[in-house]
């Protein structure tokens, strides 16, 4: 098992490579001069000239990524040109609103994902499966941002039940940090909710129609322990395949959540950066989170091993 | 007779069709049944909707129903090419992915790659990097969607090279180029439809969400997304600056995603997928 995960996890590093090699290009195939963009219209060459030297593009490119990588090896993202600090460290203070918001959502989404789509595959055909199935194609077809403001205007400025905007940090208090998350929680996690939901339903909709779950029926298994015990166990593994596809939805959501909820995070720092032409911020966020999305789509395809013994071997 | 059959059969494409329709006819008709969306008339600020502005004004007294109608155009505009650029060109890798050996192994490393870069993320970063306009903001949505485009040609073409009518064409004789534009893409156009449509959905909302955090087209241009954007500080106030555009964009969205839904059970593909 131990060289099972030694190994996935060496796979991880192929990947995250090219990665690397993607986010590298972006900035050097870019049509224009990258240089002369980020330092804005008034720009005086002098200043252009600083940047270039700055990102050190004045360097040949295969030494320019040769640079790049060693950095990312040593776990160097490069230093911030509005801020002037190093990337790493700059996302380091903003991770804990993202971790946060993203940790909440995700166990909320996933729990009650899955609760309604077993529902909608026990009453199959029913109106709960209709409900179900209609706010599966609505829930993947509102933005994050405007499901966000609808949130705010009628949770939080007409009823007054939570804050309309803010972060609370977990060292001022529990109660206070997750009414601070609960909106944008709601707003972040729709889509993902609408998008396992569906995936539960198909697949248990598969695995009850199996002989054996009839088999189970018949020898007087009681209904919730044959879906839960027995089907769901079945369905599990495209269930926490599309878990771990779908975490793209939630990363590329903090982002818009928390520009809609004004929540000081990783997120916020890409967008403030996009004002800024910090682009070195940019390109750091997108290998950290790249990094986590790899990291879970590898931590899903081990917890195969939990459900399904053939894929132990 | 035959229509009237198809629409009881497949409610949700007829419904979603018949939204689209009328916003794209909308959209091409905005300057003759619209006002100039751009046009600021301080007096008129915040003003709820009415006989003189349908849909209320904003905070700089810009007349919404004309923002919201000139908004379509790009909305439409950017789903409708992402959807068409990343189709052909991700048809072109994975028809070549799938049937050529050697090309697959590097070309799939490269996309398992691109994949785990978050789209939007992506986007901004092009963006960043480029003066802003519309043909960027294309570019940017585009790439992360090719990857997906990929790996499902890809897979029907895995599928279908294994079958008996691909092995007669290869020992009577017809060449690989050959086997695979007549015998392996007609394969792919049905999967590739509810793809497409998918795509078109997802590239409205990334288009938005860009717009929204101001790395989208000109601010200039009215966008669902940015008008949602400069009039967010106004929300309590005005609502109706930020859920006019906000309700269109979902109409639209659900309209898209109605019509793939509806496809792909017409067409009984079980490939094309969202994510």
């Amino acid at each position: 098992m131990t060289g099972t995960i030694l190994r996935r996890l060496l796979s991880m590093l192929p990947v995250m490579g090219i990665v690397a090699i993607c986010v590298f290009l972006l900035l050097h195939l870019a049509p224009g001069d990258p240089a002369s963009i980020i330092a804005g219209e008034n720009a005086t060459p002098e200043n252009i000239a600083r940047i270039r030297t700055q990102l050190g593009l004045d360097q040949p490119v295969w030494k320019q990524f040769l640079v790049w990588l060693v950095a990312l090896v040593q776990g160097d993202l490069g230093t911030s040109m509005f801020w002037g600090d190093p990337v790493s460290s700059l996302i380091a203070q903003r991770a804990e609103p993202t971790v946060s918001l993203a940790i909440t959502t995700l166990l909320v989404a996933v729990f009650l994902a899955i609760s309604i789509g077993v529902l909608a595959a026990a009453k199959a055909g029913s109106w709960i499966d209709r409900l179900v199935m209609g706010f599966a194609v609505l829930g993947f077809s509102v933005p994050v941002f405007v499901v966000g403001y609808v949130l705010i205007f009628v949770f939080a400025i007409n009823l007054k039940w939570l804050p309309v905007q803010g972060y609370s940090p977990i060292a001022d208090g529990l109660v206070l940090w997750l009414r601070n998350l609960v909106l944008p929680s709601i707003a972040l996690g729709m889509a993902y909710v609408a998008l396992i939901a569906r995936i539960t339903r198909t697949t248990m909709l598969d695995v009850l129609a199996e002989d054996y779950m009839r088999t189970a029926r018949a020898k007087g298994v009681a209904t919730r322990s044959m879906l839960f015990r027995h089907a769901l166990k079945n369905a599990a593994v495209p269930i926490a395949t599309i878990i771990g596809n779908g975490i793209a939805l939630l990363i590329g959501g903090v982002v818009i959540t928390e520009t809609v909820f004004n929540i000081p995070g990783i997120g916020r720092l890409v967008v403030d950066a996009i004002a800024r032409r910090d682009y070195p911020i940019i390109q750091g966020v997108i290998m950290v989170f790249s990094g986590v999305y790899v990291l879970v789509n590898l931590l899903v395809d081990l917890s195969y091993t939990l459900f399904d013994p053939r894929v132990r071997g | 007779m035959r229509i009237a059959r198809f629409s009881r059969r497949n409610p949700t494409i007829v419904l979603g069709a018949m939204i689209l329709v009328v916003v794209v006819l909308v959209a091409l008709a905005a300057p003759w049944i619209t006002g100039d969306p751009v046009l600021l008339i301080p007096a008129d600020r915040l003003l709820p909707p009415g006989a003189k502005y349908w849909l209320g004004t904003d905070h700089l007294g810009r007349d919404i129903y004309a923002r919201t109608v000139h908004g379509a155009r790009i909305s439409l505009l950017v789903g409708v090419t992402v959807a068409a650029l990343s189709v052909i060109i991700g048809l072109g890798i994975g028809l070549a992915a799938g049937y050529w050996r050697r090309v697959d192994a590097i070309v799939m490393r490269f996309m398992d790659g691109l994949m785990a870069i978050p789209a939007i993320l992506l986007a901004i970063a092009l963006v960043s990097l480029n003066k802003a306009s519309v043909s960027i903001v294309i570019i940017a949505i585009t790439i992360p969607e090719i990857p997906r485009v990929v790996r499902l040609v890809r897979s029907v073409v895995l599928t279908v090279r294994e079958m008996p009518y691909i092995e007669a064409a290869v020992s009577g004789g017809s060449r690989g180029q050959k086997i695979v534009l007549r015998h392996i893409l007609p394969s792919t156009i049905a999967p590739l439809i509810v793809q497409a449509t998918y795509i078109t959905a997802s590239a409205i909302l990334i288009e938005a969400g860009l717009s929204f955090l101001g790395a989208g087209v000109p601010p200039e241009i009215p966008t669902w997304g940015n008008m949602i954007a400069q009039s967010r500080l106004f929300v309590a106030r005005a609502p109706w600056t930020v859920f006019a555009p906000g309700t269109a964009l979902a109409m639209v969205i659900l309209a898209v995603n109605l019509v793939g839904d509806g496809l792909r059970d017409f067409l009984d593909v079980r490939l094309a997928r969202r994510m």
